[in-house]
């Protein structure tokens, strides 16, 4: 079957994340004062074909593989329609 | 020495590594497709610098799995000679050749310019014909050289005196001032713990001819060529 599998990376917390940071600034800028922090990551969306039960395990295999880096950053899998 | 010089899609720095050694230092060089499966007969691999597959994921990431580098992994765990220069050092991490990983520049810039790096350990092939201490003018150009270890790491690497380049001031002393990047505790090159990986930012290449204002760069290459070869 054919599945909406999202992959989320973002820097670990204890990473400098220097995009997010110029991103939290900004904001701040723009007047959006109640914002203290901001971390940008990624959002990787993939569309798979194969076996429910194996599509949240093969898209960890991805990440921990290429997707994300984990000396600096974290993942986390979402399967469209599996509850969260 | 036979040098191995090993090129990306987009690579760009693959010709001035090549430039250097085939025509100022002499050394029989070859380029080395990433479609390639096998490497030449060689002593030393370098990994260039440059932008390969436009930096997509993260630098080095897709490199990382290109059909050439299994065989770069082979030759540098039977302890031939690896040496990655800024995207190159990227890729060697991507890879687990070298210990840690690059973030973006802590200002988000990219940065392209001189920079001061002292000779942390001259105890090795990279380094063998610098003095401990001395303070090398060698450029950068990167966005992504700010440089990560988790703090276990960084402590088993100075063990093993595994940090090879930190970037200092004129005068060589560690200053965040003189940290273009943020990397932590100013790391500019590491080695592995065997001594035969080597990685750093700056381009020395790209300061290994007088008309270019420093030959700085130059010593580290004919280091390597003074090893002749490790296996």
């Amino acid at each position: 079957m054919m599945a909406r599998v999202t992959v989320v990376v973002m820097p670990r917390q204890e990473v400098l994340d220097p995009q997010g940071r110029a991103v939290a600034q900004a904001l701040r800028t723009l007047g959006f004062q109640e914002v203290s922090e901001c971390r940008v990551g990624k959002v990787i969306r993939l569309t798979m074909d194969g076996e429910e039960a194996d599509l949240r395990s093969r898209a960890e295999a991805m990440a921990t593989a290429f997707l994300a880096n984990p000396v600096t950053e974290e993942f986390t899998v979402v399967v469209e329609g599996e509850p969260a | 020495m036979r040098f191995a010089i090993v090129v990306f899609p987009g690579s760009n720095c693959d010709r001035d590594c090549h430039h250097v050694l085939a025509r100022v230092l002499h050394q029989p060089a070859e380029f080395v497709f990433h479609k390639e499966r096998a490497l030449p007969r060689t002593d030393c691999v370098i990994l260039p610098g440059g932008f390969s597959y436009g930096d997509y994921l993260r630098p080095g990431a897709i490199a990382r799995f290109s059909p050439i580098l299994e065989d770069v992994v082979r030759f540098a765990q039977n302890g031939g000679l690896v040496f990655g220069i800024c995207n190159g050092f990227q890729v060697m991490l991507e890879a687990g050749l070298l210990p840690g990983a690059m973030r973006p520049n802590r200002h988000g810039r990219f940065l392209c310019r001189d920079v001061f790096v002292r000779v942390e350990n001259a105890k090795t092939a990279l380094t063998g014909r610098v003095r401990e201490g001395q303070v090398l003018q060698i450029p950068i150009a990167h966005a992504d050289g700010n440089y990560y270890a988790p703090a276990d790491v960084l402590d088993e690497m100075k063990r093993h005196r595994q940090i090879l380049f930190r970037y200092v001031d004129r005068k060589g002393r560690v200053r965040d001032e003189a940290n273009p990047n943020g990397s932590v505790e100013n790391i500019a090159g590491v080695m592995n713990r065997a001594g035969n990986c080597f990685g750093m930012m700056p381009h020395p290449e790209r300061a290994s001819e007088a008309i270019l204002r420093s030959e700085d760069g130059r010593a580290l290459f004919e280091s390597l060529i003074a090893t002749g070869g490790s296996r």
